[in-house]
């Protein structure tokens, strides 16, 4: 048994990173298709992403881009500032009590499947929205933006939490025994001492939001245009992917392939965005 | 008894100011009753050196002189400490008030995750002065003071971290000299270093104790002998016999006293 375990535990692994590796594969074979029927200047240059129109189509990420940066900035100007500062406060200011009653709350918070938080962006903050902003169409960039910074929230709070509670009491006390005063302590000491952990938690955010793919599916629309304008409807890159996946595009069209490029580019977005987490977490960690 | 001790000593230095009185100082932690009915005065420009066995409350006694026992949640206090004439237990006494008067130095080095530099210009830089070259005068001084310029003069800003732990130390009490405070307390503040480092260390209480009145916890009673003006002795959370260091350790008035010195428990 004692010698079993160790080579059943090394098939487990080697499963998941073949199946990993067999995914990458798939998507680089089809992305490489695509690109044999559409030039990837087209694809990086082109303004238009009109993948439905058989004779004058064009396939232009930007759009699809813009749409994707438009949601992920919205979220993460709602998620950074009210994730720190939670972060700030369980971590300098909450008793053992409290903090022991909050964490359970956002693990559930961040356990909600993401299809309710996205009825919830049409359903309800829209609506709430239009009131505000009378030019606000029904699908737009900033409701599910906000509900996705408020899916996020509790990640970001979570991970810098974890990296602020990690600095060690002799570091504040040092600190307090100057004369600071707690919040100065806080956000002079602790959070720098902290940085790498807390930078990292927003660069994972950051990639979390651009793969979210419900939220901006239900609310954010399906129109992919090259604006900046955030009452507009837009499309992301995860939203068309579901929309060609959900319609009826046929196994074989440049629709159906495109769905790969798209889902290559939005692997290297979020794969460039993890390996600069775990590059900020090990070039700039703290050693106390 | 206490009492009796007290009018001994204090009579010949009456002239000194005094810069804490404690009167009937009673701490709990929680239901542990861990001082009882201190009565102590620190003087001005002495080193004052508490000593006693694990336990007895030294440790508690000086982190509530600066407050920082607040930090500790379910702590109750009863009793009266003034710092040059006012109760530091006052509620519009503010406590970061208090510890810029009153620096720390602790029992391990704690520098922050910062360089040399920024580790002496923080207090000065909290308390408002942002002028460059101010800063520069007040870290070199500092570190002048500590008597660790010398060997950092040239990696001012590199990590504190790459320090020895001597040197931490050393840069530890730069950092509390360049809040220009009034008291410094140190707890065990050589009982992480070395012999050499401890010398050094030593050797500069000595010497800031001309401008500083400075109140220290100590294992080593050597220690406490060689730079302390004042000794109280604590035990089981009172304090047990408070004399000029000379006359504690050479005649002690208390048989527990005696007993501790010439170290029969503790
Ligand atoms: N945070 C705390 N919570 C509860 N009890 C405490 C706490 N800190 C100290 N005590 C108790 O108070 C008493 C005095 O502790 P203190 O740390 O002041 O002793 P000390 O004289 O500094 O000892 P040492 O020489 O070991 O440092 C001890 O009985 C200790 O167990
Ligand atoms: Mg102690």
């Amino acid at each position: 048994m004692e010698k079993i375990m160790p080579k059943l535990l090394l098939l487990t692994a080697a499963v998941s990173m073949f199946t990993t590796l067999g995914i990458v594969f798939t998507l680089l074979f089809e992305t490489f298709t695509f690109f044999s029927r559409v030039s990837i200047v087209e694809f990086l240059t082109a303004k238009e992403w009109l993948p439905w129109n058989e004779k004058s189509g064009s396939f232009g990420i930007a759009p699809l881009v813009t749409g994707t940066l438009l949601t992920t900035a919205i979220a993460m100007l709602v998620a950074i500032p009210v994730g720190l500062a939670s972060a700030i406060y369980l971590s300098e200011y909450a008793t053992e009590r409290t903090r022991k009653i909050i964490k359970p709350i956002l693990e559930v918070l961040a356990g909600i499947p993401t299809i309710v938080y996205g009825f919830f962006a049409l359903t309800f903050v829209t609506p709430l929205l239009q009131k505000i902003i009378p030019g606000l169409e029904v699908f737009n960039a900033l409701s599910p933006g906000l509900v996705m910074g408020i899916m996020i929230i509790p990640m970001v709070a979570s991970l810098s939490e974890d990296a602020m509670s990690s600095v060690p009491n002799a570091i504040r006390e040092g600190a307090l025994g100057l004369g600071s005063t707690k919040l100065e302590t806080a956000v002079k000491i602790v959070l720098p001492a902290a940085a790498s952990g807390v930078i990292a938690s927003f660069v994972l955010a950051i990639s979390r939001a651009i793969g979210e793919t419900m939220i901006v599916a239900v609310a954010g629309g399906s129109s992919p245009v090259l604006t900046f304008d955030v009452t507009q409807s837009i499309q992301t890159m995860t939203a068309y992917i579901v929309q060609v996946t959900t319609g009826d595009a046929g196994y074989g069209t440049t629709i159906y392939y495109s769905i790969y490029a798209v889902g290559m580019t939005l692997f290297v977005f979020t794969l460039a965005m993890n390996l600069l987490a775990q590059y900020i977490s090990r070039r700039f960690r703290e050693e106390y | 008894m206490l009492t009796m001790v007290k009018e001994k000593t204090i009579a010949p230095t009456e002239e000194k100011a005094v810069v804490y009185r404690t009167k009937e100082l009673n701490l709990w932690y929680g239901e542990h009753h861990a001082l009882k009915n201190i009565e102590l005065d620190i003087y001005e420009n002495e080193v004052t050196a508490i000593i006693g066995p694990s336990g007895c409350g030294k440790s508690t006694y000086i982190k509530t002189l600066n407050r920082m026992i607040e930090l500790v949640p379910n702590v109750r206090t009863s009793g009266e400490i003034t710092y040059r004439g006012r109760n530091i237990f006052d509620p519009t006494y503010r406590v970061e008030e208090l510890r810029t008067q009153v620096g720390m130095v602790f029992q391990k080095p704690n520098p922050f995750p910062k360089s040399i530099y920024e580790n002496v210009a923080y207090g000065p830089r909290i308390h408002g002065i942002r002028d460059k070259k101010i800063l520069d005068e007040i870290v070199e001084k500092s570190l002048r003071g500590a008597a660790i310029w010398d060997e950092v003069k040239d990696r001012l800003h590199e990590n504190a971290y790459g320090l020895s732990g001597g040197q931490q130390q050393r840069l530890c009490i730069a950092r509390c000299l360049a809040i220009e405070p009034d008291v410094i307390l140190m707890d065990e503040p050589t009982s992480a270093l070395d012999p050499i480092s401890t010398l050094k260390v030593e050797e500069l209480i000595e010497e800031l104790k001309k401008n500083y009145s400075i109140i220290i916890v100590t294992h080593n009673m050597q220690q406490a002998a060689r730079i302390s003006d004042r000794t109280a002795f604590f035990l089981n959370g009172e304090v047990v016999e408070f004399a000029e260091t000379d006359q504690l350790f050479s005649t002690p008035a208390d048989k527990r006293t005696e007993d501790y010195i010439t170290g029969r428990f503790g």
